[in-house]
């Protein structure tokens, strides 16, 4: 029954795709974050202009509060290993899989992908419910995280 | 939503086509997941143990709590929550306020009038005009016979009463009712249930329904049966309430809560309890 909502699902999706020949390139503003450009599911540009710096990034994966990745995803930080989560896909090879500016969407805000992902959008701040008033207008991590993070994840291969 | 700068038609089709990658990205990662443990709930069902633990695909938090946690439930010797139950049985007998009454001078011994009635809510209380549940009929119960004042929500002798009540029910099947004048209440509950909220966007559902047996961190997710409650939490070192559970809960999605005994967390306990319709209580349960 599920396999086949899911194939009706991929059958629709592919006909919406096959209609929307045009590649675009939509211009994402949201308060006062830096505004980005997502064109095929992909964030070409640094959101702060420069690299990010990896061992930074490998830090915010494991650090709660920050990115956190291993409390959902897999990846090769044995030091962390016991709190590690399986509900997202495995990180383990996920730079030889997606393109930086792919991993970069996926943690700007992954529901312009998949709108029903659990996964949270690390970059957003609007659009969101009952937020806690500490937590206001803060996205979960900053535009310079994000790119620490992108430059560590594009390291796994 | 984040304001988007191309013209409605394109975002339109680009919507159609991020929704149906949506569905088969989703399955895809539930997939990788699964291959990595098999179905997560599989080893609970072939467990005889969990057996009384179930009713159908539905599972008490026992089933997903570890075997250490688990015997401090099974021993009532060993259960930090029959402390609660020992305290609710001195306040039964207690009287307090204008009217010179106990709740054993109406309801004698609890053994007998009070099984059976905390699986059954929470209810409509025509008195209230909305749902009541356990601890708001206590309450009703002493501003309207005892004239005493009202227990303030997770004070040790309202949760000791509540503890008191519901475990008088451990072992009857949780059999609430949802039709009639509760109608509205459990849809503004189970609306609550799949609403998304706090800076990480999660509702109850996504952990509760979509995910359970799954890991978060060190935390097996539980499909979040109310049927333990109120319960010994280890975290806490200390009983509480289940709404002070959803309080956790939203806390944890950096959610703004609702106060203990509100509106939403009652109707949101209707829904939770619907949804383990069946499972047996546990009250006084001991969870992680």
């Amino acid at each position: 029954m599920r396999q086949m909502r899911l194939l009706t699902a991929c059958l629709a999706g592919t006909a919406a795709m096959l209609a929307a020949t045009v590649s675009f390139a939509q211009e994402i503003r949201d308060a006062n974050l830096t505004p980005y450009a997502v064109k095929d599911y992909a964030i070409e540009k640094s959101l702060t202009g420069k690299p990010g710096d990896p061992a930074k990034g490998r830090q915010i994966a494991t650090t709660s509060g920050q990115g956190n990745c291993v409390i959902c995803h897999k990846m090769p930080i044995p030091e962390v290993a016991f709190r590690i989560g399986n509900v997202g896909p495995d990180l383990t090879e996920v730079g030889g899989r997606l393109t930086a500016a792919e991993i970069r969407m996926r943690i700007v805000n992954p529901k312009l992908l998949n709108e029903e992902t659990i996964m949270p959008a690390y970059y957003r701040v609007t659009g969101l419910n009952r937020v806690d008033k500490k937590a206001q207008g803060k996205p979960m991590l900053s535009a310079e995280q994000v790119e620490d993070l992108v430059a560590y994840l594009s390291t796994l291969k | 939503m984040p304001r988007l700068r191309s013209p409605l038609l394109t975002a339109a089709a680009a919507l159609a086509v991020l929704g149906s990658l949506a569905a088969c990205d989703g399955d895809k990662s539930k997939s990788a997941a699964m291959a990595d443990s098999g179905d997560p709930l599989a080893q609970y069902r072939a467990n005889p143990k969990y057996k009384a633990f179930m009713a159908g695909e539905k599972m008490s938090g026992y089933v997903f709590a570890s075997p250490e946690t688990q015997a401090m439930q099974d021993d009532d010797f060993e259960n930090p929550g029959m402390l609660a139950v020992q305290d609710g049985e001195e306040e039964w007998s207690k009287v307090e306020g204008a009217a010179g009454k106990s709740c054993a001078s109406c309801h004698q011994d609890a053994a007998k009038s009070m099984k059976g009635v905390a699986v059954s809510y929470p209810k409509f209380e025509p008195k209230r005009g909305k749902l009541a549940n356990i601890e708001h009929r206590i309450n009703l119960c002493r501003t309207e016979h005892m004239k005493a004042p009202e227990l303030k929500w997770e004070s040790k002798p309202l949760l000791g009463l509540t503890a008191y009540v519901e475990h008088q029910s451990r072992g009857l099947p949780i059999s609430v009712k949802v039709d009639g004048p509760a109608a509205p209440f459990f849809e503004e509950g189970k609306k609550f249930y799949y609403t998304r909220r706090g800076q990480m966007d999660i509702a109850c559902a996504q952990c509760h329904e979509q995910n359970p047996g799954m890991n978060i961190g060190v935390e097996n997710l539980s499909q979040g049966q109310s049927n333990g409650y109120p319960t010994y939490r280890l975290k806490w070192q200390s009983f509480g309430s289940l709404h002070r559970r959803f309080e956790g809960c939203n806390q944890e999605v950096r959610a703004e809560p609702y106060p203990r005994g509100s509106d939403e967390y009652t109707n949101l306990e209707l829904y939770v309890a619907w949804r383990g319709n069946g499972l047996k209580s546990e009250a006084p349960s001991v969870r992680r």
